[in-house]
Parts: C-alpha cells; structure tokens; sequence
C-alpha cells in the first residue's frame, strides 16, 4: 500500500515554469510518476512539455484540480509566495500538499498552519525533499516521486523513512537499498521549525500501513518531535525503529544549516533525545553509517524480515 | 539575525514599550554627546556586544564587568574610556572575547522588583507564546529547573492575536499592584505587537523591572530576527553589526554556504545540512575534532567548492579535510572535478579526504584518482571518517 502516495496518485506541480520546479518535473516524469498538470498564475493554457509528455499549465490549483483529477500538489514556489500557495492547495480540497521550498518566513508559516486547522489537506515540509513511494521497474522508476529525492537510490519493498533532513534521507535509503532492503515509502518532513507533518504523524501512519515493516527516523537538534514520536513508539508502535539523531557536535545556540536545527535548551540537544529514544526501545544508530545496520539490528531483535 | 541591546530599545521605543532614557557612543567624541543628552544623576555603562553574561565578564586587560553602575556622569565617562576598544570575555563569547566598540550610558533606575518577561516561538504548538516570571535578573533556565512553577505562559492565537484575557493572566500571575498591571498590561502588549511586526524569533527581557513609583521599564533587551523574513525589513537589516560576525561567517554568506567556525582541526565540506551536521559527529565519534560545519548546498558548483577551500584553509587550526558529498542528482563526476581543480587552484598541502557517493559515482573515483594528487578516496562516510582522523594524528 505504502503511506500519503501511491504510484497512481495525480500530481500537480505548482511553480512548473520556474527553474526549481521545471527540472524536478521533468525528473518526476523521468521516474513515471503521474504529473498531471502545472500551476503558475498567468500561464494558464500553455503546455510543459518534456519527453513526449505534455502538461497542461492552469492558472490556479482550484482550475488544476477540477480538470485533471490532481489530489496532491508539490509546491515549488519562491519563499515569498510559497505560504500563499500552500493556502491556495488547501482552498482547493487537495489531499495532500508537499511544500519542498526553503526560506519560508516563520511567521508566514504559523498563519499557514493555524489556517489549515480543521481543513481537510496534508500538509508535508516545508524545506524539504518530498515524498517517494518506488515502484517497481528498474532503477525504482514507476513510482511517485514528488520533490527532489532522487529516484534511482530507491528500491520498491516494505521498510518506511521519515527525516527532517534531505541528504540524511538518501543515505539511509542508500544503505538500504545497497543491502538489499527496499522502502515502502520515505518522507522528508523538513527542516523547518514551524511544519505541516510531525515524525510522530508519520510513524502512526507507517505504524497502520500493512507493507511497511520496519521504520527508520532521522533526527536532528532542535524542538521535542522526535521525543514525542519516540514516546509514543514505546506505546502504540507494533514494529521495529531504528533512529539517528544529527548534531551531538553542534554548538548550543547556532542555527546549524536548518532554521529548525538549533539547540535551545537541555532538552533538544542530541544526547537528551538519544537517551530518550534508547529508552523507548528504539535501536539507536550509533552513526550516520549505521542507520540501516540499526534497522537490521532490531528487526532481527523482533523477529521480522525486513526483505 | 542578532542586534545590540541599545538597538532593541529603540525598537521597543518605537513601538511604547518603556525603556530608561539612554544613549550609545562609539567614540570618546560621542560619550561627551550622549551623557549631555541624559540628566545628571546615577548612570550604568553597558558594553554592547551580542553575547550574554556582560556584567560578568572580564576584559582581557584584567579589567572587571562588562556593565557598570556609576554615581555620577563623569565617573561613568571614565569607565567608558576603559570599555571602549577593550576586548570583553564573557561564557558566551568563548576565550577570544568581544572587542567593545559601543558602549550605552542609561540611567540607572530605582528598582523594586525584578521580573522575566519573553516571548518566542512555541514549536509545540506553533504559536508564538509570552513566558513571564517572578523571578527576574537571573538565568531562566536555572528558575525553568528549580521552580516551574513561577514560570508562566501563553500561547497566542495567531488568527486572533494577543487576547485581553491572556494578558490578564499574566499579569495577575506576576502579582503586580493595580498601577503596575496597567503599566505592565501595555508593555506587554506593545511587546507583543514589536515581536509579530518585525518578524522577531525572539524577544527577551531580562530583568522587566518595576520602580518605587510603579513604572513597569524593560531594562535589557536581547533580540534576534527570522533570517528568513529579513527580506522585507530593511530597516532591520541595517542593523546587522558586521564586527559581531565571524568574517569567514560573512564570506561564506556570499557563495550561499552555510559555514559555522568551530575550535576542532578536521575541516568538513559537506552538501545537506543534516548531512554536514552528521559529518561533524562521525569526525567526533572516531576521536577526530571537526572545526567546522560547512553545507554547500544540493548544488556544489566549482566556484562554490573553491570559495569553500579557501574559506576552510582560513582557519589556522585546520590539519586536515573531509569531503563528504551525496550526489543524488548531482553527477558525482561534476563534483569531483571541482574537487580537482579547487585543490589545484589553492594549492592544498594538507591531507585531504574525499568519500564521493551517487549518481555516476565511478566515473567520479576515477577523476579523483586520476588528478595525480594526493586524495583519500574513502568508501563509505564510516571509512572515511576514519582515515582522516588517523592521517590528521
């Protein structure tokens, strides 16, 4: 099944005539992922056309959405404008929303949110590299691929990833896909402060998800949310985590890359989340290298093939 | 983005949250101007740098605090002289200290009680949220610790803004006398409005003071701005203090890399911010120290890469480099060339690491060993890691 997308899932891509968004369209398509159509205000009527695919341009997400069926939008769109776009993609009924831009005013963000309250759409990001669910042709291609992950590293089978940062992610799908041990979908939650989904949203949904039996959750400095999603895994969580936190290096008060990723206190720095996620009974990757070894490592502890 | 404390007052001025009346100097010239502009009587001397811990630290000429009570304007003239172009080491400056190029002259206030008064952003929540205390003029964490319970919040509706009924819980928690809280409830609220308008990501007032006569006056101010929202206030970004930044901070600014000096020796050049985060803590993991956190981005163009070596060899204390690069769209092969030529444009003699993985990944190993220099090529970030501690020793 995998979790938020399937291969079949319509895209819609908004901000497909910039620069960011046009090449990662293409890439998207490349992996035979259902781009359906492109959102840029005033260019309602043009097509993007790539490879023999030609995508119908609309001028709003509401006209995207009616005409082609899209339920999901990834938002390409400059940090000035992105909040708006988000609002738009809710406005519309999507299901869900990825928003991969970074730089987005945190302010801009806390308006965002508080008006998605009680709406029916997702929100994944923003500042992050999308959603993947592979498929199953060479390479992964014939999956959903939505954002900026790239592809190929993947591999269709049953292990799920959340992240809150990108190049952190393609790692652990490397290691596991070098290892033989394919994903039923990974998610790049983002790095952000202020976002639409939490690790612990995720790992509920990988927790009810049939094909997903194994979980690996990348962390990193900053806030209480792989804390909560770790104490709720110690509950409710029927299936083996491995976890990785980034930053036990990083100086306290220093914003290390990520908006999101600064230590503001005891509690959010690496230690105290490791430490929490040890007691949670999630085996700890003791290294960036380790992630799926840590994986490995539980599941065989649980009794559960990961391949 | 970080400001001075005599800036954020003015903010808090222009937006009615009271401040003692006050003045900054940045020369001899100026200390003259500014204490004409303030009445005779009791003044404080503060130094103005970004870091904390001011009143306790120590010049490195042996001179003590870094803010100081005087009795009179001249005695505060004097110890102005000592201040200024004086470098001051606090424990949030780290050994090498601050030069003080701006000193504040205030008046010193008759002080009846000391209180806490902040406001940031809840990520919990994702609401900005007010935390006031009874507890003023000393570390909030301590008191966060020791006394939860003299810690109060609230979270605020962003769709409707600060409410009057939040306010009044504040106030009534913190205690204050009838004149006091209506003082106290107009601060709060300007404070709030100053927070919203200026994209703030932190307001912080550390002691709020009352008077004898219950005035309610923010006698600190620490501020820091949304790096992300600084686009659309100019008049914020004109307050950035370029002496305050680590130069090589500022210059890597300019190449869209995102580098934070640190006092290791194995300098890492890393695409991702998690990535770099992550690299740091295998150098640390295998006994190395990292002296740097350098995210080049998703791209790593030569030009960047290059602006990245020499940025790196900068640092005196750099023995050795780790490249650490996931090429997921990227061409590997691309990146190694960089690589190349960036070594061969700095003229690099120290050992130097590269762990290169992704797309066209062999064609990329094979450029790198076919330079004719001296690259470690390691074959996972683990390797890697390894190898650079032990040729750095």
């Amino acid at each position: 099944m995998a979790i938020l997308v399937t291969p079949q899932s319509r895209i819609l891509v908004q901000g497909i005539t910039g620069d960011f968004g046009g090449r990662h369209a293409k890439l998207s398509l490349d992996y035979g992922t259902q781009v359906v159509a492109g959102v840029t205000p005033g260019k309602g009527g043009q097509f993007f056309e790539h490879a023999g695919h030609k995508v119908p341009i609309f001028n709003s997400v509401a006209d995207a959405a009616r005409e082609t069926g899209a339920t999901v939008s990834a938002i390409f769109v400059p940090p000035p404008f992105a909040g708006d776009a988000i609002l738009e993609g809710v406005a519309a009924g999507l299901d869900l929303a990825v928003a991969i831009t970074e730089g987005i005013p945190v302010k801009d963000m806390i308006r965002v949110k508080r008006a998605m309250q009680g709406s029916r759409t997702r929100l994944v990001g923003p500042n992050c590299p999308g959603v993947v669910t592979p498929g199953t042709g060479e390479n992964s291609k014939g999956g959903c691929r939505i954002g900026i992950a790239p592809g190929y590293i993947h591999k269709k089978g049953r292990v799920g990833v959340v992240s809150r940062s990108g190049t952190l992610t393609y790692e652990a799908v490397f290691q596991l896909t070098s290892k033989n041990i394919g994903q039923s979908t990974c998610v790049g939650i983002g790095g952000d402060p202020v976002n639409g989904t939490s690790h612990l949203d995720v790992i509920r949904l990988f927790n009810e998800d049939p094909e997903t039996v194994g979980i690996i959750m990348i962390g990193e400095i900053g806030g209480s949310a792989e804390v909560e999603a770790a104490r709720w895994i110690k509950e409710h969580c029927k299936k083996p985590v491995a976890g990785f936190i980034a930053g036990a290096t990083a100086p306290a008060g220093r914003r290390m890359g990520h908006a999101g990723a600064v230590i503001g206190g005891a509690e959010d720095t690496a230690a105290a989340k490791i430490t929490v996620f040890r007691e949670c009974g999630i085996e700890v990757a003791t290294t960036p290298s380790d992630m799926a070894d840590a994986l490995i490592r539980a599941a065989q502890r649980a009794g559960v093939t990961l391949s | 983005m970080n400001i001075h404390e005599y800036q954020a007052k003015a903010l808090f001025q222009k937006f009615g949250v009271p401040v003692p009346q006050g003045a900054a100097a940045r020369s001899a010239a100026e200390c003259d101007t500014a204490l004409a502009s303030l009445p005779e009587g009791p003044t404080m001397v503060k130094s103005q740098i970004h870091a904390g811990g001011r009143g306790k630290g120590t010049f490195t000429d042996g001179y003590k605090g870094g803010v100081k009570f005087c009795k009179t304007k001249a005695d505060a003239r004097g110890i102005a002289d000592k201040m200024l172009g004086n470098t001051l080491v606090t424990a949030q400056t780290g050994p090498a200290g601050r030069k003080v190029q701006t000193v504040y002259f205030t008046v010193a206030s008759d002080i009846k009680k000391e209180y806490y008064l902040a406001i940031l952003l809840d990520r919990a929540t994702s609401r900005p949220v007010i935390v006031a205390s009874t507890e003023g003029g000393v570390e909030i964490e301590k008191v966060a610790h020791e006394t939860p319970d003299r810690i109060h919040k609230v979270a605020v509706d962003p769709a409707y803004g600060l409410a009057d009924f939040q306010v009044r819980e504040l106030i009534f928690k913190l205690g204050f006398n009838p004149t006091e809280a209506k003082n106290a409830a107009k601060l709060i609220r300007s404070l709030y409005q100053m927070f919203w308008d200026t994209d703030a990501s932190m307001v912080e007032v550390n002691p709020l003071i009352t008077t004898p006569d219950d005035q309610v006056l923010a006698l600190d101010a620490k501020v820091s701005f949304d790096d992300n929202a600084l686009y659309r206030h100019p008049e914020i970004v004109a307050l950035r203090d370029l002496n305050e930044e680590d130069p090589k901070e500022i210059e890597a600014s300019k190449f869209s890399l995102s580098y934070i000096a640190l006092d290791g020796n194995i300098a890492c050049l890393v695409n991702g911010a998690g990535l770099a985060m992550s690299t740091m803590d295998i150098i640390k993991h295998y006994g190395g120290n990292p002296a740097n956190f350098l995210d080049v981005g998703g791209g790593a163009s030569k030009d960047q890469v290059v602006a990245a070596f020499k940025i790196i060899l900068g640092d005196p204390n750099v023995k050795g480099i780790f490249v650490n690069i996931f090429g997921g769209i990227m061409d590997c092969n691309v990146i190694a060339t960089g690589i190349v030529e960036a070594v061969r444009e700095v003229g690099l003699k120290l050992p130097l690491v590269v762990r290169l993985e992704g797309n066209n990944v062999a064609a990329g190993k094979r450029t790198l060993a076919e330079s004719g220099l001296t690259i470690v090529s390691g074959d996972t970030m683990a390797d890697a890691a390894q190898k650079i501690v032990k040729l750095v020793g």
